[in-house]
């Protein structure tokens, strides 16, 4: 009983501990802010939006003395002037430049300079950077997790769903009957599956991996711009690609309205074809990002208050976000599926006018 | 507003692991997980379905094993009836054959005896016929002797005669 106590105890000191360690480290994601704001005070706002960003290395802990430890990941940059260039980002850590390549002061981008210092460019950024870095796993999580499956779905004929199989086919069965099936149709809808089930378990995979907060997870990947323009470009193009002639006779001619009422008509119909995906990317980047916002200003308020009391409050209240997030994590990968879907369907029907 | 700007970078990277993802998911995850799940489906669907089509037929079956028990029963009856009839019929022709036959024989007996009866007088009448000749005798031979015990004779043979 008493060994118990202190077992549990312990372990809550440790969680305590390890979530007080990863944080001002996170809050010095950036190397030339990290100079400053290791040793001087904590300022919430500047850690939180560096953690939101993307940055070029892994930032895993700083310890009391102010050293990082870090993940430098591979810079790669194609610049007018020097071609292509490939380092590691540790070469430009705190202030350093290489190859005239440095962080900006002002804008923390890499900028190319010259011998006197002065700034001759900004070159193309291909770098493998944090982001990238907590795709490719997601990546690599994803392939895992689906090869598996389909190999041993290839092997059995009739195969009864055993193990995670059983958890992950659900999921499959119901993006095709609750999303693809109603909003597609039963004729189209199979060619669409690949990049629904894609896109989902990719959302889904990678809002799951942004809230585990230790290494090498924790990445903002589903709330990055980039990320989610992406995905929702895929969609503009899936639907316009697969649009019918009804389709596009909706957009510059729509039926049932008078010929005089097209100047107004194409333009509000244009404007519809264009604001379905940007809702789209930015329903999925402000949901993720506002989730890690909140998680991170409740765990920020400990070091706003400088006293380890606050934690009693702000951690009951990050793991009820936490687990909020799971369900935003899930919903999200849903929303977007289903909103995909829901365009792709209306491109693609053929539709009936009295 | 970095926040808001998309980097070609992470553009091309998204782009590039996406696609990379969607087209290995596409041919060794998707294409045998959606085609598994559909046979499956199928398979189930015929199960169900044959196992419908094979109460469907017991029901069937059931209603016409029904229909010749009922027959069965039906027949048995009818020929029970049937049996019943005969046997009655029998018994009512053997009954009345029976009486005739009866009738008949008493008729015959009848007959006989009447025939034996007239027999039997002709017969009494021929004694009576010889009794009376050899009374006659007698009398004719005692009356030659005396008159008185001639009558007295008479009259006693008479009586003697009607006794008979």
């Amino acid at each position: 009983m008493n060994c118990l106590q202190v077992v549990s105890k312990r372990i809550f000191f440790v969680l305590l501990a390890s979530t007080i360690l990863w944080l001002p480290a996170s809050a010095s994601d950036h190397p030339v802010a990290a100079e400053k704001t290791a040793h001087e005070e904590f300022i919430p706002g500047e850690f939180i939006i560096d953690h939101i960003k993307d940055s070029h290395d892994w930032h895993i802990l700083t310890k009391k003395n102010g050293e990082h430890v870090a993940v430098y990941l591979p810079v790669i940059l194609y610049s007018q002037n020097s071609g292509l260039n490939f380092f590691m980002s540790g070469k430009l850590a705190h202030g350093h430049s290489y190859l005239g390549f440095a962080y900006s002061e002002e804008t923390g981008k890499i900028i190319e300079m010259n011998e006197a210092g002065e700034t001759i460019g900004s070159p193309l950024d291909f770098s493998i950077t944090k982001t990238v870095a907590g795709m490719m796993l997601a990546a690599v999580v994803i392939l895992f997790l689906f090869l598996r499956m389909g190999s041993s779905y290839t092997k059995t004929k009739n195969i009864v769903p055993k193990g995670f199989n059983g958890f992950l086919e659900p999921m499959i069965v119901f993006i095709r009957d609750e999303i693809a099936i109603p909003n597609i149709g039963h004729h189209k809808y199979e060619r669409f599956m690949p990049y629904l089930l894609t896109a989902f378990f990719f959302i889904l995979v990678n809002n799951i991996m942004g809230l585990i907060p230790f290494f090498p997870f924790g990445a903002n990947v589903t709330g990055n711009i980039a990320v989610t323009m992406v995905l929702a470009l895929i969609t503009f193009v899936i639907t316009q690609v697969s649009g019918t002639k009804d389709h596009w006779k909706h957009v510059f001619a729509t039926p049932g309205v008078p010929v005089w009422l097209a100047p107004i008509m194409i333009p509000v119909e244009l404007i519809g074809l264009f604001s379905k995906p940007f809702a789209l990317m930015i329903r999925l980047f402000a949901n993720i990002t506002a989730g890690h916002i909140v998680v991170l200003s409740l765990v920020s308020l400990i070091f706003i208050f400088k006293a380890l009391w606050v934690s009693s409050v702000s951690i009951p209240m990050v793991l009820f976000i936490d687990v909020l997030e799971i369900l935003v994590a899930f919903l999200q990968a849903y929303v977007f599926t289903l909103l995909s879907a829901l365009f792709i369907g209306l491109a693609a029907k053929e539709h009936h006018h009295a | 507003m970095d926040l808001v700007t998309p980097g070609i970078g992470l553009i091309f990277w998204t782009t590039f692991i996406f696609f990379l993802l969607l087209i290995i998911l596409r041919v060794f995850a998707w294409k045998p997980i959606l085609n598994a799940v559909k046979n499956r489906e199928a398979s189930i669907k015929s199960a169900l379905d044959s196992a419908e089509k094979a109460k469907d037929d017991m029901k069937k079956l059931q209603s016409k094993n029904e229909e010749i028990l009922q027959k069965a029963k039906q027949e048995r009856e009818a020929l029970m009836k049937e049996a019943r009839e005969v046997k009655d019929r029998i018994i009512a022709e053997a009954k009345d054959k029976a009486q005739q036959e009866a009738s008949k024989l008493i008729e015959m007996a009848r007959l006989n005896i009447r025939n034996e009866k007239t027999a039997a007088i002709a017969e009494i009448k021929a004694q009576v016929a010889i009794l009376s000749v050899e009374i006659a005798e007698k009398i004719l031979r005692e009356k030659l002797s005396q008159s008185k015990e001639q009558d007295a004779l008479i009259s006693r043979l008479l009586d003697d005669v009607k006794i008979n």
